[in-house]
Parts: C-alpha cells; structure tokens; sequence
C-alpha cells in the first residue's frame, strides 16, 4: 500500500455476548461503516489479555478497539470491569512508550446497538487517519540497521580464517 | 597429558559488575570451577588482551557467560566475536538475558542520554560541552571510541543465544547449576532458560498468606508502610512481580521484606511480563468507577519502570516509539 491511499488498520476485540452480537445486528440491518477493522471474537472483554492489545500494535496495527458489554450488563458479572481497569493502565503505559492514546478505544456497545457499532468505528478511523500509521514492524527494521553496517564492516575485514 | 580442560571465558557489555561477583560469591565452589575449566578471558579479574581471543581458532571456548546489555558497536563487536569462538553462548544475567535496567534507556533518545550526561547533570561540570569523540587525529594517529547506538539491546537480539542465565545478578544457586550442567553435558535444548519454569509464588515463603481473591483499594510502594514480613505483599497492596516472574532465586527478596521486582524474568508461558503481571494486578483492583480507578493507579506513578525494571528491550514494543532515531555518528555531536 502506498502511503497515498493508507487506510488504518484496527483489530478489535468483541465480547460474544454484547458487542459482537451488535456487529452482527449490524451487519444483518446492513448498515455501512468502515471497513478498517478485523473483528475477533472472544467470550468476554475481559478476556482481553494486554499482550493481545501490545502484540496487535507490534504486528502492524494501527489501532486498537475492544468492546465489551455495559457495565453492570456482563454475562460473567465483573469482566468489563476488568477490561476497564485494565484498560485505563494499559492506555498510561502505551503513552509512556510514545502510542497516541486515540489508538487504543474501549466502548460498551449493546446487542441491540448495532447503529453504536457503525458510529464508533467510523469514528475511531477518523480519529486515526490524521495520526498516520504506527507502523511498528518497520520501525523494528529501521532500529536493527544500525547493527548491519557494523556486521558488514568486520566481515569485509575479516582476516582469514584462523588456524583449526 | 589428560584431555584438556574446557575453555570458559567470561565478558561483561552494558552492566554493573553485579554479575561478575556472583562468580566470585559461588564462594569455595569456584575452586572446584577453577580445577576443571581454563579461563581464556576475564576482564573484570584477569589481564587478557582481544587480539588473544582472535587468534583462538572458531569454537575452541566451550562456553562463553556473557553479561550485560548490548548497547555500544565496540559491545556489538565482542558478542559476534566470543559467539564465533564458543560452542555455547550464554546470555548470563537479566541484561544480557533481556535488556535490564540499562534497557531503560530505551525510552529515551540517544541525544537526550549524552545531553544529560555530559551536560545537564547536576554533578556534571562541563562548560565547554565537550562530549566524546568517535574519531580524533593524533601525531597522524587516528584514535577512535565507540559508538553508542540508538537502542539497547538484549545478547539474542544482536547475536544468536543458546542459554539464558536469569537475575539482577542471578543467584550462585543457579549459576552453579548451569556450570555443572555444562561441564557434564546435561544440557537442556537449546534456548532453555535455565532456570525453574514456574511462578515465584510457587518457592515464596509468604504462599500461605497469598490472597485467593485480591482486591486493591491503593497501591503501596514499599517506602510508604512498614511492611508485614511474614504477609504476601499482595495481600498489603504493594506491587510484587512475583506472579509474573520465574523462580530460582530463593525468595531473597521477600525473605528481605522487600517485593519481588522481576529480575528473573517471565516463565516461557508469559510472552511479555510487564503487560502480563499489569493486567492481573488491575483487574483486582476494587473500584468500579472510571475516576477511582484512576486515584488507585495513581500508586503506580512509573509504570514502565516497575512493570519493565529488567526487560524493556525483550518486551513486545522495545522502544518508546515516538522518538527519532539518529543516523549513524549524528547522536555523537
């Protein structure tokens, strides 16, 4: 993809119970949104390990967006708790190691919001497309050159091989 | 003549020395060491000269302890240079192992470092600004000194590892395992970190007293209360990163009344500790409401710091990722 036509990439962690239903609903009333998210479905949002969130960002992703039930409404009582405590940490950590805090969203979306849905992903993408991408692979590449030049320059001087 | 003994050598990078004298706390055992290996390269105790280390064939070193981070091209240098001449490279020690404290520096710039080092510190008096050289002329000599990189590294992360000694410093116990397991040749795949793979708990004193089901109405840093020594810190609102950490250690450091702080490293089920010992403990936090969770993490005021005190250059994001990275020899001014 050129820089030109960059579109973010989000994945986005839906709880089985609410959220995902809601995209669902949204899907079978064919409502239009964006269609910058990868949508993974997992029992619960406090199911959301942050090595799920981090790993996503270290992968490529641009944002981050995990859904859950209402507070109060969790099929397992206190896991959207969860999720937020999680959640409110994890967000002081990412701006510590320089992460826009517009990247990482949690919303309490309903089964029957599928409009709530189509409204905070349009949303979050675009709160994203002026940040640009994150782009983390490429920084990895760029921060691992350093060592090539010196690797390079001791295997171009390299005496020959010692005696066994 | 027997078979001759095999070679060890012993190289520090990025570190403090702490490394270097557990070798020396192993105590009446490193006699027993000392009788079956040769030491080819010691420079912490020992006058031994690079150029040495060169001439020696390829793996003719049967194991090299490496410790420290990697974070200058001379520290670069000597880590593919002790990896084409050992059998066995280990990365000994949480730096070398997975970045440590001095991979903290990955959360800042190269320039920031030198600025405040030769510059801005408040011991520092340097009014001219000078700062190191890479290159100076001398009598038509050519004098050079390294160069520091942009990012901190971890042993495996500039050359390939084949065992991980874990600990700020790692512990005789365990030092002393992994000797007597090279020297007999029982080793354990390749990668192993040798060290047990369960949790601190498992081996902490205090397990008994260790909550079932926490619940954090604050958070305490340990100079804020008189600690209990015989209660798990959990259970006192400290922040203990023994959940998330390998064990091997003895439980020193809450048998000193003080909470673990992860030296050791995650177990292999954990892919990135910080996150992962975060995430239990603010799921446990008690409040419901958006501003009071915010007042109990308040009691975290560093949280990279405390969740990545040994291993932000091995954790998932490595670096602060909003920083520039300079080009090769700008950051030197």
């Amino acid at each position: 993809m050129t820089e030109k036509n960059w579109q973010p990439r989000i994945v986005a962690f839906f709880c089985n119970w609410c959220t995902y239903t809601a995209a669902d609903l949204a899907g079978v009333s064919r409502l239009k949104y964006a269609a910058n998210i990868r949508i993974i479905r997992l029992m619960c949002s406090g199911r959301v390990d942050p090595q799920f969130i981090v790993d996503a960002f270290a992968r490529g992703a641009d944002g981050v967006l995990i859904g859950g039930c209402h507070p109060g409404d969790c099929h397992y009582v206190e896991g959207n708790y969860k999720a937020l405590r999680r959640f409110q940490m994890l967000k002081r950590m990412l701006d510590d190691m320089g992460i826009e805090e517009q990247r990482l969203q949690l919303e309490w979306i309903s089964a029957s919001e599928g409009d709530k849905v189509r409204t905070v992903v349009n949303d979050m993408v675009e709160k994203i497309k002026p940040l640009g991408p994150l782009g983390i692979p490429k920084k990895f590449e760029a921060w691992d050159k350093e060592m090539a030049e010196l690797e390079e320059k001791i295997t171009s001087s390299e005496p020959v091989a010692a005696p066994a | 003549m027997s078979s001759p003994k095999p070679k060890i050598a012993f190289y520090w990078c990025a570190s403090c020395g702490g490394c270097e004298e557990t070798v020396v706390d192993l105590a009446e055992d490193i006699l027993g060491v000392i009788e079956k290996v040769d030491i080819v390269l010691w420079p912490v105790a020992m006058d031994f000269k690079y150029k040495n280390v060169e001439a020696m064939p390829d793996k003719s070193i049967t194991a090299t302890l490496l410790n420290g981070a990697i974070r200058s091209s001379e520290q670069e240098e000597m880590a593919r240079l002790l990896r084409r001449k050992s059998q066995f490279l280990i990365a000994y020690g949480s730096c070398a192992v997975s970045g440590g404290i001095p991979s903290l520096a990955n959360q800042f710039t190269r320039e920031q470092i030198l600025k405040f080092n030769y510059e801005d510190a408040p011991t520092v008096v340097n009014e001219a600004k000078t700062r190191p050289r890479l290159e100076y002329q001398n009598n038509g000599h050519t004098l050079t000194l390294p160069e520091l990189r942009n990012v901190v590294r971890a042993l495996d992360q500039v050359v390939d590892v084949d065992y991980y000694v874990p600990g700020c410093p790692p512990t005789p116990n365990i030092t002393k395992t992994a000797i007597t397991a090279l020297l007999e040749g029982k080793l354990p795949p390749k990668g192993s970190v040798l060290a047990p793979n369960i949790a601190l708990c498992d081996e902490c004193p205090r397990k008994r007293t260790r909550p079932t089901s926490a619940s954090f109405m604050d958070f305490k840093r340990p100079h804020q209360l008189l600690a209990d020594p015989e209660l798990c810190f959990l259970a006192q609102s400290v922040v203990c990163m023994g959940p998330a950490t390998r064990s091997g250690c003895g439980s020193q450091c809450p048998a000193g009344n003080m909470p673990c702080t992860g030296c050791f490293g995650p177990t292999s089920r954990v892919r990135d500790q910080g996150v992962k010992l975060m995430s239990s403990l603010c799921a446990n936090i008690a409040a419901k409401e958006e501003d009071e969770i915010g007042k109990v993490l308040e009691g975290i005021p560093d949280p990279i710091g405390t969740f990545y005190r040994y291993g932000l250059a091995k954790s998932l994001l490595r670096r602060k990722m909003n920083l520039p990275f300079s080009g090769e020899r700008n950051g030197h001014g």
